[in-house]
């Protein structure tokens, strides 16, 4: 099924027999059960004020087209959604839906914040069938309950988007990549915290095998320049990082964090767990194995093998562990919620799909 | 202000609930006298009033727990309040209701500054919250105008904003993890000190619930290291629509201010009348303000002088010191202030599209003429909050009705063009009836249903953020 409607979107729901599967461009979620409902067919930019830094698009949209339209007018998603389609080897063209049902932020997340902090406004259809919108298209808007905020991230879950409202960034005319070589995971954390406790607005902090550790900063281009020397100092203890200043170079770097590009390709499950940033480097020793670090540490990505439970490793360590590609009998993909917490998330799912029929499953 | 009639029940059985909240807690934790309650009668939103059945001012989440399991199992509506500073009503009691009060838990929990997080109890301070790791060059980001006595908690149920959010975001893009105390008084762990939720964002959408979905006693915070400096410029123009449009040309040029703030004629008039702080006499001005070191700094206020010459402002006042800063600031900080001097006012607080700007400021300036009431115009301009400030003289029979239309009027404006009715006051009770202006009935039930989830009999501040009719199904009584 493909509406290219709202309305027929409603009424296919509302019509169901059993359960759906939604699904974007399908390069994020794991295979669910039921139906395919793609919501490719409600695509197009609704409206695009680049002077209010505002913009609305229908979910089904690609994230290539979105990100296009925003680059024209050096505009961009403040939260630099990565692409999933390499490490879970799934072709196809991510939809900005997508990035909203599954909350994807990437570096930018330690300082412009994630995807639900730039999402200002929803529409979806939920599993009765009704249309709802929640927020709007301004920055500032406390009217009533955030529902903005539970959709996003809730994995199709409690409704199919329709439509989704974003604040966005001017794309700053400098930009420099610090690289410091040859850190353990705890030295290269303590190099992050002290960047990112620093006044020089870091904008991404993270750790790549073979690479090294990676300082952004963006903005102004004297101002650019300035927060560099600085930072060359506050972290000489750490070593002597090279500098990179070509964007395209920073950028691809960049993406290889943002994509875990490291493990593409590679045997073995990906887990992605997020921890308080000075619990990381733990982490990374109990799993063993290849680690990409981001967010200053917070945002693990840990190539494992197959099969096994990553998530068993890290009793008593606070945060939460999600198997992002593989399978295993038992070992459920999301991290299991504490009992009063899962009942609310159970009764919540209950209330905007009663019927049970939305991406059912884990 | 129409309140649902008190649950004649709980009134009769005052005596023995009192007794009861005794049982559990403290005996200087319960306030039953008359004398006593009427420093709980009102919030912010202080033309609004009604004595609560009794306060509670528990010290721990335990002694929270235990106060609301109290009230669940006698059916008794509690209403939270952290400082009383909400102007939305969102604190204001019912005859029926027992006011929850966190003011006395002010501990910092935890602060670490290599995960720049801090954990403190709800009831503490906003600004004291900055006070206690400024020492060590940290802030709290989220500065709403009154975060010398507003507590975190109701930062949190308001999701409140300041005048530098255009640059650090409101309290829920600061917010890590709570202790949340259900009206069944379960305690629940929600988030931490790490960046995302494993499941649902439960964190997102008890952020801005007004107290309606859990009673929040702690919270871990994100804070962020101090810039190495901070200089404002007065920019003066000799028409709004001109300033509203040198706003747009600014964040076109991807030059990001910490803050744009806006004042009309009227509101400088005013301020320049209470405050002395020198703004120049034109129609309107905007307050703008970078950050950064001194060379990044000029650097930026480079950037924005070039573009503000564009729109031949009558003034363009760059400050030169410390002194100089806190003058400029001086008038905008006291613009509420000095409205209050010559008149009594109503503030507003809907977002409109920044492009709608000129459009709506027009608008405005017809409305007030119709009603007859002057409006002052002060907002965040950078965001589009607007702060339309209503005079009126409260001793004159009609005249707070006839401001409370213009009020509704102006926000059912913001809504039109493609805003809202509340950007960080929240709904409360003020515009509670208003909703059905923004939202549709299956929007509302939508909202209605996770109050469902939280709070299955509607005992937690009942009778606010949906219109009466709307909740009265749910609410009982």
């Amino acid at each position: 099924m493909r509406p290219t409607s709202e309305d027929d979107l409603a009424t296919l729901v509302r019509s169901a027999n059993g359960p759906l599967r939604v699904q974007g461009g399908g390069t994020r979620s794991a295979a669910g059960e039921g139906e395919l409902l793609e919501t490719g067919g409600l695509s197009g930019i609704v409206l695009y004020e680049p002077a209010a830094l505002t913009l609305v698009v229908r979910a089904g949209t690609p994230l290539a087209e979105v990100q296009a339209a925003l680059a024209a007018e050096n505009q961009r998603l403040p939260f630099e959604p990565g692409e999933m389609g390499g490490l879970l080897g799934r072709p196809g063209a991510s939809t900005i839906g997508g990035v909203v049902a599954t909350n994807a932020s990437g570096p930018r997340r330690v300082q412009a914040g994630a995807c639900r902090d730039a999402l200002i406004g929803v529409r979806f259809v939920d599993g009765r069938g009704t249309v709802i919108k929640n927020g709007g298209r301004v920055m500032k808007n406390v009217t009533g309950y955030d529902l903005v905020k539970l959709l996003a991230g809730s994995h199709g879950t409690l409704g199919v988007l329709t439509e989704v409202a974003f604040k966005l960034q001017p794309i700053p005319p400098a930009t420099a990549t610090l690289i410091l070589p040859g850190l353990t995971p705890a030295r290269a954390v303590a190099a992050m915290s002290a960047a990112l406790g620093s006044p020089f607005d870091v904008t991404g902090a993270a750790h790549l095998p073979g690479i090294g550790t990676l300082i952004r900063l963006e903005g102004l281009a004297a101002s650019v320049d300035y927060r560099v020397d600085r930072l060359l100092v506050a972290l000489s203890p750490f070593g002597q990082a090279v500098v990179e200043r070509d964007p395209a170079a920073a950028a691809a770097l960049w993406q290889q964090v943002r994509d875990a590009a490291p493990f593409h390709g590679r045997e073995g499950d990906v887990w992605r767990i997020s921890v308080r940033p000075s619990d990381g480097p733990e982490v990374a020793a109990r799993l063993g194995g290849e680690v990409v670090m981001d967010w200053g540490g917070g945002l693990i990505w840990a190539l494992y093998p197959a099969g096994m439970d990553a998530r068993a490793q890290l009793t008593g360590i606070a945060g939460h562990a999600t198997r992002i590609r593989g399978t295993a009998p038992g070992i459920p993909d999301f991290p299991p919620e504490p009992a009063p917490v899962a009942a609310l998330t159970a009764a919540l799912r209950a209330q905007f799909d009663p019927r049970g029929i939305l991406n059912a499953g884990p | 202000m129409q309140m649902p009639a008190p649950d004649a029940r709980t009134l009769g059985r005052k005596a023995a609930i009192v007794a009861r909240l005794r049982e559990v807690l403290p005996a200087d934790a319960v306030i039953d006298d008359p004398v006593e309650l009427r420093a709980y009668e009102c919030d912010a939103l202080a033309a609004y009033r009604c004595p609560p059945l009794a306060a509670i001012l528990p010290r721990s989440t335990a002694e929270v727990a235990a106060a609301l399991k109290v009230c669940h199992a006698e059916g008794v509506k509690v209403v939270p309040r952290g400082a009383g500073t909400s102007l939305a009503g969102g604190a204001m009691p019912s005859e029926d209701s027992v006011i929850l009060g966190i003011a006395r838990m002010t501990r910092v929990l935890e602060v670490d500054y290599a995960d720049r997080i801090i954990k403190v109890e709800a009831g503490r301070t906003n600004l004291s919250v900055t006070g206690a790791i400024e020492q060590d060059g940290f802030f709290y980001a989220p500065d709403p105008s009154s975060q010398l006595a507003c507590a975190i908690a109701g930062n949190i149920a308001m999701n409140s904003g300041g005048a530098h959010c255009l640059k650090y975001g409101v309290t829920t893009n600061n917010l890590l993890g709570v202790t949340l105390v259900t009206m069944a008084g379960e305690v629940l762990e929600i988030g931490g000190a790490h960046l995302d939720a494993p499941g649902l964002d439960l964190l997102g959408v008890i952020c801005g619930s007004e107290g309606q979905l859990g009673v929040v006693t702690e919270a871990t915070l994100r804070i962020l290291a101090k810039p190495e400096g901070a200089r404002p410029v007065l920019i003066g123009f000799d028409s709004s629509e001109v300033a509203g449009a040198c706003v747009a040309d600014i964040i076109r040029a991807g030059v990001l201010p910490v803050a744009i703030e806006f004042m009309d004629r009227p509101c400088i008039r005013a301020t320049e009348d209470f405050a002395h702080a020198g703004y120049p006499d034109c129609e309107a001005l905007l307050i703008i303000e970078v950050e950064g070191s001194p060379a990044e700094i000029d650097e930026q206020l480079g950037l924005i002088r070039t573009i503000a010459e564009r729109h031949s402002p009558v003034e363009f006042r760059e400050s030169r010191s410390e002194e100089e800063s806190k003058r400029i600031w001086l008038g905008r900080k006291s613009a509420f202030g000095a409205m209050g001097q010559i008149n009594d006012y109503m503030c507003l607080d809907g977002t409109i599209p920044v492009s709608a700007l000129p459009q709506v400021l027009r608008r405005i300036g017809e409305l007030s003429a119709e009603y007859g009431l002057e409006v002052a115009n002060v907002f965040h301009a950078g965001d589009g909050n607007m702060h339309p400030l209503i005079l009126y003289h409260a001793n004159t029979p009609g005249q707070l009705e006839l401001c409370e239309k213009l009020g509704a009027e102006i926000l059912t404006l913001c809504v039109e063009v493609g805003g809202c009715l509340t950007g960080e006051h929240g709904v409360g009770i003020e515009k509670r009836d208003l909703m059905t202006v923004q939202f549709t009935p299956a929007d509302l039930e939508a909202q209605m249903r996770v109050k469902d989830v939280f709070d299955p009999a509607w005992l937690l501040n009942p009778a606010k953020v949906f219109p009466l009719a709307a909740s009265a199904g749910r609410r009982g009584n």
